[in-house]
């Protein structure tokens, strides 16, 4: 069984590695990921939040499901540790 | 038991402690006000007010360095913090905008729906801010003490 396992996790390894190969360049202008949000956000973001910090723009304004959902899974990290481990003196 | 222990604590360690924690503090909300200009914001400024209070913790002894922020009150700021986030996301939307739209909140007080914008990710900065100090202490206490919040590292 173990043997097994490691043969799968090769096999899905080098299947992995092999579609890496059909990334884009790293910093290519023309890659997929660069020509569809990424542009606005370059261009408008100052324009349309007057943050200057584009990240903080895109991580507090664009992008504010994701955050307000970090922070709830962060909540329920330590209410999760709290509720494990906390003990009342005995 | 705690007493002998703060006594053994070192007095250097304590003054330094006693003297560095308001410029750590000073410094974590610099942090969390000064993302929309420099690299930072709610989830970096909170750790460093968090670890504040974990180097507090640590220098004090854990049982007496709750007399500066207790259980309770860490539980309620930990748990105001996302309130906050969701609180500023749900009035968006009961004042006409979308969920999130911090721009609808123009209409509360009138700056200008882009500058709520800018003003509505502080807002929600300082209550990812709050949480991610918050939680951070609770897991030192818990994890340091297994529990008990008798003694720590």
């Amino acid at each position: 069984m173990k043997k097994l396992a490691l043969l799968a996790t090769i096999v899905t390894g080098a299947l992995l590695i092999y579609g890496v190969q059909d990334f884009a360049p790293w910093g290519d202008p023309d890659a997929p990921a660069s020509r569809h949000l990424s542009p606005h956000y370059i261009e408008k973001a100052v324009e349309e939040t007057h943050v200057p910090n584009l990240v903080t723009a895109v991580l507090g304004d664009y992008r504010g499901y994701d955050t307000m959902f970090e922070t709830v899974v962060i909540f329920c990290a330590g209410m999760a540790v709290v509720s494990v481990l906390r003990r009342p003196k005995s | 038991m705690m007493d002998q222990r703060t006594e053994s604590c070192d007095i250097i360690i304590r003054m330094t402690v006693r003297i560095m924690m308001p410029f750590i503090q000073l410094f974590g909300l610099y942090v969390i006000v000064h993302g929309h200009y420099s690299p930072g914001g709610g989830f970096q400024g909170g750790v460093i007010l968090g670890a504040a209070y974990i180097m507090l913790s640590i220098a004090f002894g854990l049982k007496d360095s709750t007399r500066y922020l207790s259980e309770k009150a860490n539980a309620v700021m930990g748990s105001i913090g996302p309130m906050i986030f969701v609180g500023v996301a749900i009035v968006c939307a009961l004042v006409g905008g979308l969920f999130l739209d911090y721009s609808a909140l123009d209409k509360i007080i009138p700056l200008g729906p882009i500058e709520w914008r800018s003003m509505g990710i502080f807002l929600v900065e300082v209550g990812v801010g709050l949480a991610v100090m918050n939680i951070m202490l609770s897991l030192y206490w818990d994890l340091a003490s297994n529990g008990e919040m008798e003694e720590g590292l």
